[in-house]
């Protein structure tokens, strides 16, 4: 009796395993599945959303996996298995492009779809910081010029804010920021240390001719405890700042956004992180923001063509769209119509477009 | 002579207190530990509870809303602009609002959700266009953490005219908390005002299923094996010191070896329950194997003798009294297995598990997440809305845990033998 049930249970559970759970390829995939930056997915989340909702596809399912994760799993192939859309938070490096090619996927639609503003923010319980970028480069590389005026580098010797010019106040230096794995760390240290870096005539010249040098000067971050890299959640910096008002932060601008009532942007070289001064290019430290998609999978992959029409609406990444809602700086008028058409058209990006 | 040696109970007499207060002090420190512990314990329920609880609550407004024909005249019905009887019902509010970013402004007191709400409604009953309804429909997320007191007035979000507004209809009494059926009937949302983990939950118990139904019965039968019919050789002692260093495992490698073997190889769809519960299994079976030896082991070879004296072969002898007897272990074991697997969040990062995903999933095959994901990409979230919504889901967690883990407890009180 007992051998008779567990038969019939071996079986029930068989079949029922062989119906649940296909081995090979899953042929009917009915949604648009996308990877890449954490950085774009909040924005790419609320066009997913809306599509689904308004449109009989499904929601796109989206991953944040990172700008380089995602590359990597967007290039591994083309068929049903390997994502339809990569968001990245910087352009395809010429490797990866490469990587695509070799692997069969030689057709990709690059789209722009705003920029993004990098904050260093405090409390607002505390003062508000003007800086410009030399002194946060200042602040925060492992190895600054000697402050004695020689052509050469040392370790760096700042403590507090004061030290580097005598108008800021005599605070420790305490910054928290993203770590070396995030796409925001590598944005600000492109467009605030390395810009930093290079006010130095000599150390600008380094960069031709020593460049690993140029790279150890202006790209690493110090170590002793001035910079504290706080993780990957952006959450937990802003809570960090609300009860520590002598720390500052760096985050998105969607981040200063959400909490303006509780932290606020630092003013770079006069600039305040406001939306408009982000949008027209004065605020110097904002970076666009990309999706990638596979113009193979269009029209086998149900959903993509109407998704990529949803994104690049008016009111979706426009001025008064509900993207810049959550913090989008939208691009100028004449880029997004450009834009708009490229999309329209599925316009492939050439080898020869990217540096 | 006098006593020349002290008698043994005098001895014992002199350092009996000493002995005394050892015992005490052992066993205060031990209380200390128990209260410390709780003290932790009790410290992460306040916070999260404290945290938590205000989620249980979404903001509405009650706003008379007009079905206008002329709106649902050149359009069908699912693709009318419901967002405009929201909107109209708000300006005829406030009539004086005029200029048209005062009138966005004004528009974005409601949530998005309003305006599905509405489309779901009349989907259901046509019989409402040309009707007039007064209706209670979610507001927007920064109004509702003002209302709940998690918002600064003077901080920035909030416009000084939607203060404005927003203190004139609760003194009329169009604001109000009500039950937040949303949380906890709809799938994940960018909008935290309509974000539920509904998703989270059925994608945690199909995954669940898939883990109980291959870890359990593939653990208690390899028990079975290793503890009755395998001979004691030096290849048995290995696959022994492997399952238990396998119980060690960090989670995450088990995720790296679903990645490489159920999606490389297998091509199984990438962020299906099946998936999940596939790689969960292998995480749980070697605690299966070890509670349910032993069980196994905890029954007394004179059961065993008794059977086969009585004449039992070998296999009546386990399947009709060593493993009934055996069942209450193997149970809490699995319980506890099964409950650890629930609170698994990385090995699910490899395999794709980790990502939105809005629709309730149906089946194995649709892409799902599970609870402790839907928390861990709530609290990176930058709107205020979701700290209290990561807290109350992180509570639904919480209690699930609490009520797997007292069931094992209870099953192994109810059905305990002490030999």
């Amino acid at each position: 009796m007992l051998k008779k049930t567990l038969q019939w249970t071996l079986a029930a559970t068989l079949i029922w395993a062989g119906a649940a759970a296909p081995a090979g390829a899953d042929a009917a995939r009915d949604y648009v599945s996308i990877v890449g930056s954490s950085t774009v997915y909040p924005f790419s989340t609320v066009v997913a959303e809306q599509f689904g909702k308004s449109s009989a596809f499904k929601t796109p399912k989206i991953e944040s996996t990172g700008t380089g994760g995602g590359f990597k799993l967007f290039c591994s192939g083309v068929g049903v298995a390997h994502p339809d859309v990569t968001n990245a938070s910087r352009r395809v490096k010429i490797s990866e492009y490469d990587n695509c090619a070799a692997n069969g996927v030689s057709e990709i639609v690059e789209v722009k779809i705003g920029y993004d503003g990098i904050v260093i923010a405090n409390s607002k319980k505390a003062p508000l910081a003007k800086l410009t970028r030399k002194e946060i480069f200042l602040a925060l590389a492992k190895q600054v010029p000697d402050p004695a005026g020689a052509q050469k580098v040392v370790a760096n010797p700042y403590k507090t804010w004061k030290e580097i010019n005598p108008i800021l106040p005599a605070e420790k230096i305490e910054v928290l920021g993203p770590p070396p794995t995030s796409g925001t760390r590598d944005a600000f240290v492109e467009l605030v240390m390395e810009h930093g870096a290079e006010s130095y005539d000599w150390i600008k010249a380094l960069k031709k001719s020593d460049e690993k040098q140029f790279k150890a000067i202006a790209q690493t971050v110090r170590e002793d405890g001035a910079y504290i890299e706080a993780g990957e959640n952006d959450n937990l910096i802003v809570q960090k700042l609300e009860a520590n008002p002598k720390a500052m932060g760096i985050f998105g601008f969607s981040f200063l956004d959400q909490n303006a009532d509780k932290i606020q942007g630092a003013e770079v070289e006069g600039v305040a992180p406001a939306f408009e001064a982000i949008a027209d290019g004065q605020y110097p430290v904002s970076r666009p923001l990309y999706f990638y998609v596979k113009k193979a999978h269009v029209g086998t992959i149900p959903g993509i063509r109407e998704f990529l029409k949803e994104f690049a609406s008016e009111k979706a990444w426009g001025p008064d769209g509900y993207l810049a809602d959550k913090g989008l700086i939208p691009m100028p008028d004449a880029e997004r119509k450009q834009m708009g058409a490229d999309v329209e058209q599925l316009k492939t990006l050439a080898k020869d477009q990217l540096k | 002579m006098n006593n020349p040696k002290p008698k043994t109970i005098e001895i014992v007499k002199r350092g009996l207190a000493r002995r005394y207060r050892a015992e005490r002090r052992f066993r205060r420190m031990g209380l200390g530990a128990i209260l410390l512990s709780l003290a932790f314990l009790g410290f992460l329920f306040v916070s999260i509870v404290g945290n938590g609880y205000t989620a249980l609550l979404q903001t509405e407004l009650q706003l008379e809303i007009y079905f206008a024909p002329q709106i649902f005249a050149d359009t069908e019905v699912g693709n009318a602009d419901y967002s405009r009887l929201v909107k109209e019902a708000l300006y005829a509010l406030f009539p004086q609002v005029t200029g048209r970013s005062e009138r966005r402004s004004l528009a974005g007191l409601a949530s998005s959700g309003a305006a599905f709400e509405l489309r779901r409604m009349v989907l259901a009953d046509r019989s409402l266009i040309g009707q007039r309804q007064r209706l209670w429909l979610p507001a927007d997320d920064d109004v509702d953490m003002l209302v709940k007191g998690h918002l600064e007035r003077a901080g920035g979000r909030l416009s000084e005219t939607q203060l404005a507004w927003i203190d004139q209809l609760q003194a009329q009494g169009q604001v109000a908390k009500h039950f937040n059926r949303t949380f906890f009937t709809a799938g994940d949302s960018r909008e935290p005002e309509l974000a539920g983990i509904w998703g989270a939950v059925c994608g945690s118990f199909y995954t669940l299923l898939v883990t109980l139904a291959l870890s359990f019965p593939l653990g208690v039968a390899t028990a079975v094996y290793l503890e009755e019919f395998a001979p004691r050789n030096p290849w048995t002692d290995l696959i022994e010191v492997n399952i238990n260093n396998l119980a060690a495992v960090p989670s995450i490698v088990f995720g790296l070896l679903g990645l490489a073997v159920f999606l490389g190889v297998f091509g199984m769809p990438r962020s299906a329950p099946v998936v999940g519960g596939l790689v969960l299994a292998l995480m749980t079976l070697p605690t299966i194997i070890i509670a349910s030896r032993a069980a196994l082991q905890s029954v007394p070879p004179s059961i065993r003798d008794a059977a086969l004296g009585v004449g039992a072969s070998k296999m009546q002898m386990i399947m009709h009294h060593v493993l009934p007897l055996a069942l209450p272990g193997i149970l809490t074991g699995t319980i506890i297995g099964m409950a650890r697997a629930l609170g698994e969040t990385a090995p699910l990062l490899m395999i794709g598990m980790v990502a939105f995903i809005v629709d309730i999933p149906n089946s194995f095959t649709d892409p799902a997440a599970v609870l402790p994901v839907q928390i861990y990409l709530w609290a990176d979230s930058p709107e205020r809305a979701f700290v209290e919504r990561t807290s109350a889901a992180t509570l639904v967690l919480l209690a699930f845990l609490i009520v797997m883990n007292g069931l094992a407890v209870v099953l192994r009180r109810r059905f305990e033998r002490r030999w």
